[in-house]
């Protein structure tokens, strides 16, 4: 299965799961977490150089001399990049730096070709934000963001095939980045798991991150502490580096709780460290303490003016911002009366909402009816082969027509899903399912009048006990005309008929 | 004689095919290989490209074709970067570096037509006042090749000097133009920082390397200025304004122009001779109608220790991607990460270049970087704010380029402290990022004195100007040290 959260599953995992403690409470203790995530955002050239972003190339094959970081070259900024992260910073209501600064962070490493990276550090460009979360209970949380920064990805050591050396492929090296780093107000690995998720809804509504997990384009560190229940001091934290999947940040950091209050609860010290997480042995373990760590001697970049934003500009990126989740989730509840939860669901991807909103609008008055297809089978379909609902398996003016039939009562909705699974596996419209395959729905009083009259005559025991008082049997003729009629007779039209026939 | 023609000269009379680009050539490339091993002012000598490249002229020229300067024959300082042609900045770690493109610089002066001749030597990494940090060896002052020509465009200075070449790129970060032009007795300029594009100039100090030329004359400076200032998108901090033709109006009259001189630069180090050079010339710029009057720049006494923290705090970090992975010097058989970054990087780079990266580090490091980075970034504000107070009283300050006339090789070398404080006088406009020049004028005990004109932001047409109309009223420009002449 992908972790692309284009899929509904993601989002039907946000529902809370009731009854299960969060991490630590059931011991006394509180977890503190705090996550950098970063996101590469999806402008076609590079952060500084003119170079592609595009995924998968040759090694090397898109890294020019300014990514190679070769002698006398310099870093020009890529307008697109800081449109993307004021866009972001306007999404969660943070505040945009009028001026903003980038800064050199430095070390050595083989797959940073320039011994640092150009990243932004005491002037990011969003500050100040939130993001809103739901919590298990069903209640919001808001989340703040201290900062989201631009900054250039490295490249990438490649070790696989190569024994005993170490490939470097700096294609990545330069792709723009935006490093969104929140305040450490998650208490729980589900909190932490839900705000990710909630970033990655913002940053793909936003279009300013393909969202891709697997591809890296999506990742987190999660910064994880423990401390006694009520305690106002933050305990020793461990970093947890590079987690690219929200299966994963939930295991680790639970993994990491477990292991912190251990080390606490037998008289321990939590060591300040970077930790990696293992997704085959379910563990984290030490990658660097403290002590290895580097002094990254941040300086503002020379070769770079502060970036400087106007009114006028910022007014402009406003203008252009889509309809944001929470906004359209409010917007579903009150135009087509939904719950919050189903709202909450449709909305987790623009492209599922929109989905919902052509079903919604081909099928009027049935919103709910809609979300409940939508949310119910076709989610189930989708899931079961791995698709997107952008994937065009099922256009929405398809599931409409199937719809339209079950609020029209040609069917029922029991038919229906035998339609649905037919329109599914053939690609057919609704209509010339239900005709090919007879399944109108009998709503003719005498035709069904006439089934029952057969059913009776068949059955004088069972209709002679019901008289005599034996209710039960109501539904053992319910049935027997159902079968007589494969299941078509309008149940409604049938239950009445019934009730006026079988007393006599 | 042709290698006594100023470049000015030399680019008219190849325009009137009065010159063809081929002899002028060989003529200097004769000279340049005779010069050698008396001078090492080359790290490369490019004869083949460069009689290609001046058969090309002559045939542009022919077809009456070509730029400001087809078939003047020039040199590049070794860090501006030449597609083809390796660049070594004076050090073991590029020894074999050829670059795969043009700098800015480098494709501009083409594109108006000049020829290279070569690569020039220099101090390694553009650290150094004396050009003895060169991997490539020391330079040696045609004056008196017992001692050094400054630096850290020794090459580039004592190749026009002795006339191997009619003009020759360098670059400035303290004073590394101005230095060897005084030392030197020739006439060089740091523009204003941004005039000239950075891309492809191998970077020391990013916040202050600045490219620019040294020439015989004034003139010269500003035909070859014109060349190569502008915006280039490729350098961020290159500034967008219009390059106005320096050469225009080089001959209006001085008249009326106000003269700071620079107080704090006639101190206990400046060498009496010197002083009397720069004193008699500011008699013959108020013979020509200025005015001289004292200005104090009261913070310039703290640009010494500014710059020897922002400078080496930024070489520390654009020297890092000299790290043995991608380009230059790889040490053998490296052990693992570690071994290949520190063996590769002690192997290739200088004493000097170590020291420098090592201070910047340290200035650059948790703890210290208020008190050291921070603080002299502080004091480049107020140096700054001195000059523009300055300049809202006087068109151009004059004064020194360097406290003595040319040291002997090896003199300075054990302490870098004796070393730094030649630039005492230069690096204040670096700190400030405002055009200077140093212009010949006199001479002490048989050896060049540099009269320093530094002017306002963009201003350097006004110091050209300033320059070309002294030049017309004395001959020291013209002088060439006899074994040359």
């Amino acid at each position: 299965m992908t972790e692309s959260s284009g899929t509904i599953l993601d989002a039907a995992q946000q529902r809370p799961r009731r009854g299960e403690s969060q991490d630590g409470t059931s011991t006394g203790w509180e977890t503190v977490i705090g996550l950098e995530i970063h996101a590469q955002l999806a402008t076609r050239s590079k952060i500084f150089s003119g170079a592609s972003t595009a995924y998968g190339a040759a090694p090397n094959s898109q890294a020019c001399l300014v990514d190679l970081g070769y002698p006398g070259v310099l870093p020009v900024l890529n307008a697109e990049a800081v449109r993307m992260a004021v866009r972001f910073g306007l999404a969660i209501g943070a505040r945009i730096a009028r001026q903003s600064v980038f800064a050199r962070k430095n070390y050595f490493y083989p797959d940073l070709p320039k011994g640092y990276q150009i990243s932004q550090y005491e002037l990011p460009i969003v500050a100040q934000g939130a993001i809103d979360i739901v919590l298990e209970d069903g209640s919001i949380k808001r989340i703040g963001v201290t900062r989201a920064h631009l900054e250039e990805d490295a490249g990438k050591s490649l070790h696989e095939g190569l024994p005993g050396l170490t490939g470097i492929d700096l294609n990545r090296a330069g792709t723009p980045l935006i490093e969104i780093v929140s305040e450490p107000e998650l208490r729980s690995a589900r909190d932490a798991v839900a705000y990710m998720k909630k970033v990655h809804t913002l940053v793909r509504y936003l279009e300013i991150c393909d969202g891709n997990m697997q591809e890296g384009s999506f990742r987190c560190d999660a910064n994880v502490s423990v401390r006694r229940q009520g305690s106002e001091k933050l305990g020793t934290r461990a970093e947890i580096k590079n987690v690219n999947s929200f299966r994963y940040v939930e295991k680790a950091i639970q993994y990491e709780v477990a292991r912190q209050i251990d080390i606490l609860e037998s008289g321990g010290k939590v060591v300040q460290e970077t930790r990696l997480y293992d997704p085959d042995k379910g563990e984290t373990r030490s990658m660097r303490s403290k002590e290895e760590a580097n002094d990254y001697r941040y300086f503002p970049d020379p070769d770079l003016l502060p970036v400087e934003l106007d009114e006028q500009y910022i007014e402009a990126v406003r203008a252009a911002l889509p309809e944001l989740p929470d906004a359209k989730a409010a917007r579903f509840v009150a135009q087509y009366g939904l719950p919050a939860y189903d709202a909450g669901v449709l909305t987790a991807s623009r492209e599922l909402a929109d989905y919902y909103e052509a079903v919604a609008r081909a099928v009027p008055g049935e919103p709910k009816l809609a979300a409940n297809w939508v949310m119910g089978d076709l989610a189930a379909a989708l899931n079961k082969e791995g698709l997107d609902i952008d994937a065009g398996r099922m256009p929405a003016g398809r599931l409409a027509g199937l719809l339209a039939r079950i609020a029209d009562q040609t069917i029922s909705g029991k038919i229906a899903k035998e339609v649905f699974e037919a329109m599914w596996s053939s690609g057919e419209s609704a209509d010339s399912i239900i005709d090919t395959k007879g399944l109108r729905q009998i709503t003719d009083t005498s035709a069904i009048e006439q089934a029952i009259e057969a059913v009776m005559a068949r059955n004088p025991a069972q209709l002679a006990e019901y008289r005599s008082g034996k209710d039960k049997l109501f539904g053992f003729f319910v049935g027997q005309v159902m079968k007589a009629t494969q299941g078509k007779a309008n149940p409604a039209q049938l239950n009445e008929l019934l009730k006026k026939k079988l007393p006599g | 004689m042709i290698h006594r023609h100023t470049l000015a000269r030399l680019a008219a009379e190849l325009r009137a095919r009065k010159l063809s680009s081929v002899e002028l050539a060989r003529a200097y490339l004769e000279r340049i290989q005779a010069s050698q091993p008396l001078l090492n002012a080359f790290i490369s000598i490019t004869a083949e490209q460069a009689l290609a490249a001046a058969s090309a002229a002559d045939a542009a020229l022919a077809r009456g074709e070509g730029g400001a300067l087809t078939g003047v024959p020039i040199g590049h300082k070794d860090l501006f970067c030449t597609a083809g042609v390796r660049t070594t900045c004076g050090s073991r770690m590029l020894e074999n570096f050829v670059s795969p493109y043009d700098a800015t610089v480098v494709s501009r002066l083409r594109a108006s037509g000049a020829v290279m001749l070569g690569k020039l030597n220099m101090d390694e990494f553009a650290m150094g006042s004396s050009n003895e940090t060169s991997y490539f060896g020391p330079v040696r002052n045609p004056w008196n090749t017992d001692l050094v020509p400054g630096g850290s465009s020794g090459g580039s200075a004592a190749a026009v000097c002795a006339r191997l070449l009619p003009g020759a790129t360098a670059t400035d970060t303290g004073g590394s133009i101005r230095q060897p032009a005084a030392l030197c007795g020739i006439t060089g300029i740091k523009p204003t920082y941004g005039r000239v594009s950075r891309y492809g100039m191998i970077a020391f100090a990013s916040s202050l390397d600045q490219g620019g030329v040294v020439t015989a004359s004034a003139e010269d400076a500003a035909l070859m200025l014109r060349e190569m200032a502008g915006f280039d998108p490729r350098d961020s901090t290159s500034v967008d304004t219009p390059v106005p033709d320096y050469v225009a109006g080089l001959d209006a009259p001085l008249e009326g122009l106000k003269i700071g001189l620079l107080k704090e630069f006639f101190d206990a180090g400046l060498d009496p001779d010197n002083e009397r050079c720069i004193r008699e010339a500011l008699a013959v710029f108020t013979r020509l109608g200025a005015k001289v009057r004292e200005v104090s720049l009261p913070n310039i006494s703290l640009s010494v220790p500014a710059y020897y923290v922002v400078a080496p705090a930024e070489c520390s970090s654009n020297l890092a991607r000299y790290d043995g992975v991608r380009f230059g010097h790889r040490c053998k058989e490296p052990r693992d990460l570690t071994d290949l970054y520190k063996r590769s990087r002690s192997e290739g780079f200088g004493a000097e270049v170590k020291r420098r990266i090592m201070t910047g580090t340290y200035v650059l490091s948790a703890g210290y970087y208020d008190a050291y980075y921070l603080k002299a970034q502080r004091v480049r504000q107020l140096i700054a704010a001195d000059f523009q107070r300055a300049f809202a009283e006087v068109d151009v300050l004059m004064g020194p380029a360097t406290p003595t006339a040319a040291f002997a090789i090896g003199a300075k070398t054990a302490d870098p402290i004796t070393m730094y404080l030649n630039d005492i006088y230069t690096i204040s406009a670096n700190l400030a990022g405002v055009p200077a020049m140093s212009v010949p004028c006199g001479f002490a005990q048989g050896l060049p004195v540099g009269l320093q004109m530094i002017g306002p932001h963009f201003a350097e047409q006004r110091l050209l100007h300033a320059a070309h109309r002294y030049q017309l009223e004395t001959d020291w420009h013209l002088r060439i040290p006899e074994r040359f002449a």
